[in-house]
C-alpha cells in the first residue's frame, strides 16, 4: 500500500512510527509520482503534511528563534538596535537586511511557522475525520497470531472456552475503560472453534492529541487577531493631574491594523497620590518593595467617579482596557524668571531615574524669555537624597526624597524649537547653545532645594523650586480583545496534551479454544500506542479473570502455544 | 535566632546536603564499578535477557504472568554484601535530599517569601527536585544505575550555587510579589529537575547504544553493560520527559499570564521567553521524533541532550549574559 493510495479509514500522517496505525509491510514513504502536475501537487502536499517535515520545521523554528535573543530587537529595544548599528556599521547593515533585528516579524521566521501550521492543519483534518469514524467503530478484529505482540499471557483452564471468553470480556468491561467485542471463529478442518475477545481503550488519547493540535491553531489565530485589534498608549501623569483615554492624550500610541479610534472608551483618570517603599536593611538596601498609585476614574460620559489603586502585578481594568503602572519618578515644580523678572517658564518637569537610587536626569527648556534675551536650557539631575562629596560631585544615596536637591548646568542660545522638527523633551539640543561658565572658566552649576529661589549665573534670572516635589507615574494602557481566546486555547492545548500523553491507548485480545486432551487453552495479547509500561499489567489483569486456571506446568517463560492449525 | 542567622543556618544545611550527595555520588560510582566486577565474574553464565527486561519494566518483553517473574532467577548477586555501597549511596542521597529540603524551607523563612526567586535558590530547588524524582522513580522500579549521574549533577548544581550564584536571603521587588512566583517559577524548576533525571537516562541510552555498536572509546566502560537496554532507557526517559514537557507547557502559560499582569503583555520575546520557547519546541520535536519513522531511538535521545542543554542555558546564561526583564539573578 503506497502513501498515495492509503485507504482513508485508517489515516495516519506519512512517516509516523506507530504500532497501531501502520502495517509493518507498508512502504515507508510515498514513491515519486509519474502522474503529472496533479500527482506532483498531491505528492508535495503529502510531504508537507508528513511527520518528517513537521519535525524538520519544528527544528528550524527552534534554531530560527535563537538570534532574536542574541541581537537587539527593534520590537523590544529600538534604541539598542541603533547603538548596535552605530558600533558595527558594515556587519550591522547586513544583519539588518537579513531581518535579524526583527527576527520574530521577519519573512523567514514567519515562513517557518506558517508552513508548520499549514502542515499542522493538513495533518489534523484527515486525522479528525479518521478519529470520528474510529470513535463510532469497534475494536479491531482479533489477530490470528499473537507472537509479535509486546505483551502476552497464556495458560490452561478447566472452564469452557465460552466461559473464559465471557469472564474476560466481563472483566474488561468492568471499569468501563474498554470497548469490548466477543466473537468466534468457526471450526475449520482439524482446528476447533475459537472464541475471541477484542477490546480497546484510550480513544481519548487521540482526542486529546487532536484537541492539543487544534488548540495550537486556535492560539495562533487568537494571537494574530490580537495583533490586529490591539492598542497601547503610554502617558506620564503627575500627582493631582490626569489624562483622558484619547489618542492625543498619550505620549506614545501603538495600534494594530484593524484598530478604530472609536474603540477607545473616553473615560478619564486622575493620579491622586503615589507612594513607594524601599528596603532599608543592610542586605537589600534601597531595593524597591512596593509601588502604589491611587487614582480616581471618571467613567465615559461623566457619571460617578470611583477610586482605585494600581500596583505592579495589579493593573486596573476599565472598559476592557488595562492600565499598568510601568514606572515612576519625580517631577519637580520649577519656575524660571528671566533677566527682566518675567516668568519665562513655570511647570513640572519629569526627571527620569537612571539608577536604583533614583538619581534622575531631566531637562528644562525655557523658550519664552522676554524679547531680546537668549533662550535658556538647563540640564542636570534631581537627587531625592542628595549627598555632595568633597570633590563637589553630587549623587543620590536613597530613592526616597529625604534630602531632595536639583543640580543643574545652564546653557544659553537657541533651543532649536522653532524649526518645526519634533524634539525629544528629555534631551537638550545644544548645537546652537553655549554652556555658561563661571569666572574661573568652570561650568556654572545651580544647586537648589525645595522652597528655595536661587540666582542663575551671569544674571540670567532666577530659578525657584516648589516646596513639594510631586511624583509622577508612567502608565501604560493596553486593550487586547483576544486575551480571553489566547488563554482559552492555551489551556485547551495544555489539557489536550495531558490527556494525550497520559491516557494509555491499549488493545487486548483473547483467543481460547478447547484442547483435544481436555482443558481449555487461553492466550491473551496486548498492544499499546507508544511506550506503555502498564501494558503487561493490563494483560495480566485480564488473564487473572480467567476462571479455573491451572497452575503452570513449569517456569519456562515461553509456555505460549501457537495456534493449532 | 534572627532571620539573618537563620539564613546562615540554611546555607550550612545546603553545604551539608552537598557533602552528603557527594558521598552518595562516590558510593554509587563504587557500586556501578562493583556491578561490573560481578558481571565479569559471572560472564560465563550467560546473562539472562529476562534480567535486563525486568530492570525498567517489561516494555518489550513477552513475560507471562503465569510464570514466576524472572527477577527471582536472574540476579542472586544483587543481595550479596558487595551491594553495601548501594545502601550507603541510597541513604546518603535521602539524607542529602532531606538536608536540602530543610535548607530550602529555612531559606524561605529567612527571606520571608517563597524560596525560589534567584539563581542560587534555583540551584537548591532544582537539585532537590532532581534527587527527589530519582528517589520516587526508584521506589517504582530499580533505577539505581542513574544514582551516580543524578547525585553528580545535583552536586555540580549545588557547588555552582554556593560558590558562584550565592546571595544572602532577602525580599523581592514588586514585580516578583505575586503568587505566580510560587506557581510559575516553582513549576519551571520542577520541570528542570524532571528533565535532569530524564537527561541522565538518555545519555546512558546513547552511551549504551554506542557501546553495543562496538564504539572503540567506550571499550573499557564495562559498567555500561550493567545498565538496562537502550529501549528501556528510552522508555524511562520518555515517561519523565512527558511529565517535564507538560510542566514546561504550564510554565510558559503561567509565565505569560504573569507577564500580562506585571509587564502588560503576555509575550514579548524577552531573552528568557525566547529560550523557554526554544526549549518547548525542542521537546515538542523530541515527542515527534519518537513517533517518526527513522527518528526514534538514538536521534530522539539527541533531542533530549539538546533540550536539556537549552534548559541549563536558560537557567544560567540567559540570566547572566542577556539583559532582559528576567534578570533576577540578584548578582551584578
Ligand atoms: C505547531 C506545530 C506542532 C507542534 C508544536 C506539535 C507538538 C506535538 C506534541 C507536543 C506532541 C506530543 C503530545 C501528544 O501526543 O499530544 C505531538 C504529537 C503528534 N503530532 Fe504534533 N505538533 C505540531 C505539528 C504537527 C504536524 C504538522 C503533524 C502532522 C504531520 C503532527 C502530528 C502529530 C502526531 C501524529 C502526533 C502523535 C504522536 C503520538 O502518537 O504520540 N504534529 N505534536
Amino acid at each position: 500500500m503506497s502513501g498515495l493510495t492509503r485507504k482513508n479509514t485508517r489515516y495516519a500522517p506519512a512517516g509516523i512510527d506507530d504500532a497501531m496505525t501502520s502495517d509493518p509491510g507498508e512502504a515507508p514513504e510515498p514513491q515519486l509520482p509519474t502522474l503529472g502536475a496533479r500527482g506532483w501537487a498531491r505528492w508535495t502536499w503529502r510531504q508537507l503534511t508528513s511527520m518528517r517535515v513537521a519535525l524538520l520545521l519544528l527544528m528550524l523554528l527552534a534554531v530560527a528563534a535563537v538570534p532574536g535573543s542574541v541581537l537587539p530587537q527593534r520590537g523590544q529595544d529600538p534604541a539598542k538596535v541603533l547603538t548596535y548599528l552605530g558600533e558595527h556599521p558594515t556587519s550591522g547593515k547586513w544583519l539588518d537586511r537579513l531581518g535579524l533585528f526583527g527576527v520574530y516579524t521577519s519573512p523567514w521566521f514567519s515562513a517557518i511557522y506558517l508552513l508548520l501550521f499549514v502542515s499542522l492543519i493538513g495533518c489534523i483534518l484527515p486525522r479528525v475525520a479518521a478519529h470520528l469514524r474510529n470513535l463510532r467503530g469497534r475494536p479491531p478484529r482479533t489477530p490470528s497470531r499473537f507472537a509479535r505482540f509486546p505483551a502476552l499471557a497464556s495458560g490452561t483452564s478447566t472452564a469452557s472456552p465460552d466461559d473464559v471468553a465471557d469472564a474476560v470480556a466481563a472483566a474488561l468491561r468492568r471499569r468501563r475503560l474498554f470497548r469490548v467485542d466477543v466473537g468466534a471463529e468457526p471450526a475449520k478442518d482439524a482446528r476447533p472453534e475459537i472464541r475471541t475477545v477484542a477490546a480497546e481503550r484510550g480513544y481519548l488519547r487521540e482526542t486529546g492529541n487532536l484537541v492539543f493540535h487544534i488548540a495550537l491553531v486556535g492560539l495562533l489565530i487568537s494571537v494574530a487577531s490580537g495583533q490586529l485589534l490591539h492598542y497601547r498608549g503610554q502617558a506620564l501623569v503627575t500627582q493631582g493631574r490626569g489624562f483622558a483615554n484619547a489618542v492625543v492624550d498619550y505620549d506614545t500610541f501603538d495600534k494594530g491594523a484593524w484598530f478604530r479610534p472609536e474603540s477607545l472608551s473616553p473615560f478619564s483618570l486622575t493620579l491622586d497620590d503615589f507612594s513607594s517603599e524601599f528596603a532599608t536593611d543592610a542586605v537589600a538596601f534601597a531595593q524597591s518593595r512596593d509601588f502604589t498609585a491611587s487614582v480616581t476614574v471618571t467613567p465615559a460620559g461623566g457619571g460617578t467617579t470611583s477610586q482605585h489603586t494600581i500596583k505592579v502585578n495589579h493593573p486596573l481594568e476599565i472598559d476592557g482596557a488595562k492600565i499598568y503602572l510601568q514606572g515612576n519618578g519625580f517631577a519637580p515644580e520649577v519656575t524660571v524668571k528671566d533677566a527682566d523678572g518675567q516668568v519665562a517658564f513655570a511647570g513640572r518637569v519629569p526627571f527620569i531615574p537612571e539608577d536604583t537610587m533614583y538619581t534622575s536626569r531631566g531637562v528644562i527648556k525655557v523658550p519664552d524669555v522676554s524679547a531680546g534675551l537668549e533662550q535658556i536650557g538647563l540640564t542636570g539631575y534631581f537627587l531625592p537624597t542628595a549627598q555632595i562629596d568633597d570633590d563637589g560631585s553630587a549623587r543620590s544615596v536613597f530613592p526616597q526624597p529625604t534630602n531632595p536637591m536639583l543640580v543643574l548646568q545652564v546653557w544659553t542660545g537657541d533651543l532649536g524649537l522653532d524649526d518645526g522638527v519634533p524634539q525629544n523633551v528629555y534631551q537638550l539640543d545644544t548645537a546652537n547653545m553655549t554652556a555658561v561658565t563661571g569666572d574661573d572658566g568652570v561650568r556654572a552649576q545651580v544647586i537648589v532645594k525645595p522652597g528655595e529661589t536661587v540666582d542663575l549665573p551671569d544674571g540670567l534670572g532666577t530659578l525657584t523650586l516648589g516646596a513639594d516635589v510631586p511624583r509622577y507615574v508612567a502608565l501604560d494602557l493596553r486593550y487586547d480583545p483576544s486575551l480571553a481566546w489566547v488563554l482559552t486555547f492555551a489551556l485547551l492545548a495544555l489539557a489536550g496534551l495531558g490527556v494525550s500523553l497520559f491516557t494509555p491507548r491499549r488493545r487486548v485480545w483473547l483467543r481460547t479454544w478447547a484442547l483435544p486432551d481436555g482443558g481449555t487453552h487461553v492466550e491473551l495479547a496486548g498492544l499499546a500506542r507508544g511506550d506503555d509500561t502498564g501494558l503487561q499489567g493490563e494483560v495480566d489483569r485480564a488473564f487473572a479473570a480467567v476462571p479455573g486456571l491451572r497452575p503452570p506446568p513449569d517456569d519456562d517463560a515461553d509456555n505460549y502455544q501457537e495456534d493449532p492449525r | 535566632m534572627t532571620l539573618a542567622q537563620l539564613g546562615e543556618v540554611s546555607t550550612t544545611l545546603v553545604w551539608g546536603a552537598l557533602a552528603s550527595l557527594t558521598i552518595a555520588l562516590v558510593a554509587f560510582a563504587v557500586d556501578l564499578a562493583r556491578r561490573t566486577d560481578v558481571r565479569a565474574e559471572h560472564r560465563s553464565k550467560a546473562v539472562s535477557t529476562a534480567a535486563q527486561r525486568e530492570l525498567v519494566g517489561a516494555v518489550t518483553a513477552g513475560a507471562s504472568a503465569a510464570t514466576p517473574t524472572p527477577s527471582a532467577v536472574a540476579e542472586p548477586v544483587e543481595t550479596t554484601p558487595r551491594r553495601r555501597a548501594a545502601g550507603i549511596a541510597m541513604s546518603t542521597t535521602t539524607l542529602g535530599a532531606f538536608l536540602l529540603l530543610v535548607g530550602i524551607v529555612t531559606r524561605g523563612i529567612a527571606a520571608g517569601r517563597t524560596p525560589w526567586a534567584n539563581m542560587y535558590e534555583f540551584t537548591l530547588v532544582g537539585s532537590f527536585v532532581a534527587v527527589t524524582v530519582f528517589l520516587i522513580v526508584n521506589r517504582l522500579r530499580d533505577v539505581q544505575f542513574l544514582g551516580a549521574f543524578v547525585t553528580g549533577l545535583a552536586a555540580v548544581f549545588l557547588t555552582m550555587g554556593l560558590n558562584v550564584f550565592y546571595i544572602a536571603a532577602m525580599g523581592v521587588q514588586p514585580a516578583l510579589q505575586s503568587y505566580w512566583l510560587v506557581l510559575h517559577v516553582g513549576v519551571a524548576i520542577t520541570a528542570a529537575g524532571v528533565f535532569t533525571v530524564a537527561f541522565t537516562a538518555s545519555v546512558l541510552q546513547l552511551l549504551r547504544t554506542a557501546r553495543d555498536a562496538g564504539s572503540g572509546w567506550l571499550g573499557t566502560w564495562h559498567w555500561l553493560d550493567r545498565v538496562p537496554a537502550p529501549a528501556n532507557l528510552e522508555a524511562l526517559s520518555f515517561r519523565l520527559n512527558a511529565v517535564g514537557f507538560v510542566l514546561w507547557t504550564f510554565t510558559i502559560i503561567g509565565g505569560s499570564i504573569w507577564a500580562e499582569h506585571a509587564w502588560g503583555r503576555y509575550w514579548g520575546w524577552d531573552p528568557k521567553e525566547v529560550w523557554s520557547f526554544v526549549i518547548w519546541v525542542v521537546y515538542a520535536g523530541y515527542l515527534h521524533a519518537r513517533t517518526t519513522r527513522g527518528w526514534s531511538g538514538t536521534r530522539a535521545a539527541w533531542f533530549v541532550v539538546v533540550g536539556f542543554a537549552c534548559v541549563i542555558w536558560n537557567f544560567t546564561g540567559v540570566n547572566l549574559v542577556f539583559n532582559g526583564k528576567h534578570s533576577y539573578s540578584g548578582l551584578n
